[in-house]
């Protein structure tokens, strides 16, 4: 990928083997978790983080880029973490959706009221 | 490839929240059961992460020049791929059999899932899922054939090319670390709604 192409590509085959049972490990637990009863915001919390980990150890070491310069790095992670954090500013408009669709079940046999224009 | 990665990781980050944006919104079917969905879904995630291993493998024996063995190791991630996409095949035939289509629920789903005050789910679920999914499969599909390319030519590509490739097969495996736990991990029929 860089200048230094020629040099050995840094990670020992053991080090991968540790990462690879770290991953299928962080699965399991995942798919254990999928049978406990909790509350959904917890579990979400709780598998984002577990993928965010995953996530991180891929990209750090089997896509190499803890051994690569640091300006590579910072110009690719906190870009990508901005751009989808912008991504979240449409949930606040899910929820209100979400609401809207309710109060109009809780009363089914009335007609809704003519919408008044302003 | 990196510009790519970060690209095509938007793309994937904007159908993901745009699935979270709809099941947030509607009542949303939980439908997977233990058998055959999370297992297959489980098998999958292994085959997936092993083949990143024997990437690695590969780009590190081409790091070394070994490119017969770089060439082993790559076919070893490409029989991984195919399995995961022949597996992910079976896995939608499931469900298709069920009657899951794009836009609508199987009348099952939609009698177990609907809510005491007579709210039915979203029938959006099979559009989430089989653009998700269908989207992460094609990707799949392409880095088997981008591999395969490699494997062919690896005695006149240079290592860069050989770890560029890897980066792209990595990037798969890691969206799949997101997909497998959204779509499948929070679909999970833990109540038992569905007779299976």
């Amino acid at each position: 990928m860089n200048a230094h192409a020629e040099e050995h590509f840094a990670g020992s085959n053991r080090l991968f083997i540790s990462i690879w049972i770290w991953l299928v490990v962080l699965t399991l637990i995942e798919i254990f978790l999928a049978y406990k009863p909790m509350g959904l915001v917890f579990m979400l919390t709780i598998l984002l983080g577990l993928s965010i980990i995953k996530a991180a150890l891929i990209v750090a070491y089997f896509m190499h880029l803890k051994f690569e310069r640091l300006s590579l790095i910072l110009t690719l992670v906190p870009m990508l973490v901005i751009c989808i954090c912008l991504l979240f500013a449409f949930f606040p408009d899910s929820f209100r959706s979400a609401g809207l669709r309710y109060q109009f079940k809780e009363a089914p046999p009335v007609a809704p009221p003519p919408v008044e224009e302003p | 490839m990196w510009l790519f990665i970060v690209s095509d990781s938007l793309t994937f980050s904007a159908l993901l929240i745009g699935y979270s944006y709809l099941r947030a919104s509607n009542v949303w079917p939980t439908p997977f059961p233990f058998y055959p969905s999370i297992v297959f879904a489980s098998v999958m995630t292994f085959c997936l992460l092993s083949s990143s291993l024997t990437m690695v493998f590969g780009v590190s024996a081409s790091s070394k020049g070994d490119k017969a063995k770089a060439r082993k190791w790559i076919v070893a991630t490409i029989v991984f791929g195919t399995a995961f996409i022949v597996l992910h095949l079976i896995e939608w035939n499931h469900l298709m059999h069920q009657g899951l289509r794009p836009f609508y629920l199987p009348e099952s789903w939609v009698q177990a899932f609907t809510t005491t005050d007579g709210v039915p789910p979203s029938p959006l679920f099979g559009a989430t899922f089989f653009a998700i999914t269908g989207l992460h499969m094609f990707h799949v599909a392409t880095g088997v054939i981008y591999l395969a390319v490699v494997t062919a030519r690896i005695k006149k590509l240079k290592h860069e090319d050989v770890e560029i490739s890897g980066l792209y097969w990595h990037f798969v495996d890691l969206v799949w670390m997101f997909v497998f736990p959204l779509i499948y991990i929070m679909s999970v029929d833990i109540g038992g709604h569905l007779p299976h």
